[in-house]
């Protein structure tokens, strides 16, 4: 385990180095000029050079590359044209509302995907699995933004059941004292009652917009991994000793199914991420994909820059903990070969051997 | 499963002859056979053809010109004239819906095929010299692969500057390291197989034994990807545009038209988002019906 451990460590670290790496290259290296856009069209060769010569872009890239790294090492973003704050500091406040729709939205995608996925692989080729293969195709052929949008119009605008897509709250709750900078949250500590159930129920069609979204591969996982389970040794044997289908269901099932899930879920969470600017323009969500958004409109680089960063480095934080999770739970990959076994579900970890991978990725993407 | 298929199931149904005859409606019994054991090879082609017709008669001869602005017709509901209204110019929304299809189908198509090219061409040969070289390359895949594909073509497409060439180039950059990892991955099965090695002690050279011997048996699950990936290219390059990176108006791009629409939806004026929408859920959907077919039989062969 303490070798599987270290390894997985030093897998991060070139990662997260690796990161740095690509978000300097597509915004230093690729051939476009900062400078050009950030001044608009229309500016004059003098406003450019002033503005080149500000942004440091006549340094040599090695020099460029330096004091990039030097100042993420400080903790240091760069600051923000739009809002004039350092670019951390913005991201930080804004992170808490991205996660409180991203953790809602994956509840509800676990609440209708888990049993519908169940329901589809012990019910092979019958009226439920359809509806879970259709409903699954389904969930990926909708674009976020266009369901989100849609959403607002049957249940805001025709219906009338639900608040305005205005960001977290009422304009005029009260807000309470930012501790974590989650509404919720805070309202929560504070006691401020109505501006609970005011960011509650707009938090409701964000998080339904997502979830739906994200029910497609949770259902996808969760139905061939029944049918794995369903039809294995192990199923038949408890079947023989008459085991009754609850038992089966609860120990043999929900077991694998848990196990897989957590595997599905660096995938789904880099999907949440992306969807996220997706949606939060629609709700007005003042979360990071908002912030995000803001920036590529006014083309604020450090914004940018910072942003997709920040998604890079959660992503592979959260995939270090489900890796970890992972050997916790299966104890193939804490004693055996590791990466081998983690290998054949995901994918691979870093190591100087080549193992042949099955082509089993289709159809999946982050 | 695709063996079984072959040995005769057709005569247990209803009374069809196993045999196709040499009549014409006998060379389509293996096609229509195959259509009725696959409803989603079914629903998926169906769409697709009436899908591209649509997109392109859409492109030739649409209703109205998709861009004429009508200040006399602005924001109507849909209606005989106007079957999927008009938005706030005043154009005809059917006309931009079918003609903006077209747009998204070709993009799609484009960033899927050079995908495919470049991503296969740069696995088979990572996947076929393999030692550091290999190393180095999936090493940087996989850091690439850590972003959220969206996100990395949203940022490449701000750098390099918002038009459709670029955000073409932006979304194949984000969609390469996937294809590539797919064809080494079926290049490194086929390498080990024994037709390469009988092809190697003839003496073919390298290049040969790769172009004739590897790719062939290795392309299956890249194209099932490709196919899969213009539907992913229709979500991103929409997508995009809708948040105002990529294509601009006044193009009928469907993802700019569903941003057009968008600021008016709470005052209740639908029609205007919601109608290209579906048609990108329509086209979607026909590539992913498609997609789970060749899913389904590349597991069945692999099996």
């Amino acid at each position: 385990m303490r070798r599987y451990l270290v390894r997985r460590l030093g897998l991060a670290v070139v990662t997260l180095a690796g990161i740095v790496v690509i978000v300097f290259c597509v915004t230093h290296v690729l051939p476009g000029n900062p400078a050009l856009v950030a001044a608009g069209g229309h500016a004059n060769a003098q406003t450019l050079k002033a503005l080149e010569q500000q942004m440091g872009l006549n340094e040599p890239l090695w020099t460029q590359f330096r004091s990039y790294v030097g100042n993420l090492l400080h903790g240091s973003l760069g600051t923000s044209y739009s809002t004039g704050y350092p670019v951390a500091e913005d991201l930080l406040t804004r992170l808490p509302a991205t996660v409180e729709l991203a953790v809602a939205a994956t509840t509800i995608a676990t609440l209708v995907g888990v049993p519908l996925g169940i329901l589809a692989g012990l019910r092979e080729g019958r009226l439920p699995d359809w509806i879970g293969r259709v409903g699954a195709i389904l969930g990926a052929s909708i674009p976020l933004y266009w369901l989100g949008l849609v959403i607002i119009v049957l249940f805001y605008a025709t219906w009338h059941i639900a608040p305005a897509p205005s960001g977290e709250a009422n304009a005029f709750a009260a807000t309470p004292p930012a501790y974590t900078h989650s509404l919720i949250l805070d309202s929560l500590i504070s006691g401020y009652w109505s501006t609970l159930v005011d960011a509650l129920s707009h938090l409701v069609l964000p998080a339904l917009t997502l979830g739906l979204v994200e029910t497609a591969p949770i259902l996808k996982v969760t139905r061939s991994t029944t049918l794995e389970v369903a039809s294995s040794d192990y199923v038949r044997t408890a079947r023989a000793y008459a085991l009754s289908n609850w038992q089966i269901l609860r120990n043999d099932i929900l077991r694998n199914v848990a196990t897989r899930l957590l595997t599905t879920l660096g995938i789904v969470f880099a999907f949440l991420l992306g969807g996220s600017i997706l949606v939060e323009r629609i709700y007005d969500w003042p979360g990071i994909g908002l912030y995000a958004w803001n920036a590529v409109t006014s083309t604020d680089f450090a914004a940018i820059q910072g942003y997709i960063l920040t998604v890079g480095v959660v992503y592979v934080t959260l995939n270090l903990i489900v890796d970890i999770l992972y050997a916790v739970v299966d104890p193939r990959i804490r004693l055996g070969g590791g990466a081998a076994a983690a290998r054949r579900q995901r994918r691979p970890l870093w190591s100087g051997r080549r193992v042949v991978e099955l082509p089993s990725t289709v159809g999946t993407r982050r | 499963m695709t063996a079984l298929t072959g040995l005769g199931i057709d005569a247990t149904q209803g009374g069809k002859p196993a045999r196709p005859t040499a009549s014409k409606a006998g060379r389509m019994a293996p096609v229509l056979h195959e259509l009725r054991q696959h409803p989603n090879l079914a629903v998926g082609g169906t769409l697709l053809i009436v899908v591209t017709a649509i997109a392109i008669v859409g492109h030739i001869a649409p209703p109205h010109n998709p861009l004429a602005i009508n200040p006399n017709d602005m924001t109507l509901a849909p209606s005989a004239a106007h079957w999927f209204g008009t938005d706030e110019y005043g154009r005809d929304v059917l006309s931009r819906v079918v003609y903006g299809l077209g747009i998204d189908l070709l993009i799609g198509a484009i960033v899927a095929g050079l995908a495919l090219m470049i991503g296969s061409a740069f696995g088979l040969v990572t996947g076929y010299i393999g030692g550091w070289f290999d190393d180095i390359v999936m090493r940087v895949v996989d850091i690439v692969m850590s972003f959220p594909s969206f996100l990395l073509a949203l940022t490449i497409c701000v750098v390099l500057g918002n038009n459709a060439r670029n955000v073409v180039i932006a979304v194949t950059i984000a969609y390469v390291p996937y294809m590539l990892r797919l064809t080494r991955s079926s290049v490194l099965t086929a390498r080990s197989a024994d037709y390469v090695l009988g092809a190697r002690a003839v003496g073919a050279s390298r290049g040969r034994v790769m172009a004739l011997h590897v790719l062939p048996n290795a392309v299956g699950p890249t194209l099932v990807q490709a196919t899969l990936m213009v539907g992913w290219a229709i979500f991103d390059v929409s997508g995009l545009s809708f948040l105002g990176v990529g294509i601009q108006p006044p193009s009928p791009e469907l993802g700019v038209q569903v941003a057009d629409g968008a600021s008016y939806i709470t005052s209740g004026q639908w029609w205007d988002s919601v109608f290209p929408g579906i048609a990108i859920v329509l086209t979607v959907l026909a590539v992913n019906f498609l997609g789970d077919y060749a899913d389904e039989k590349l597991r069945g062969q692999r099996a």
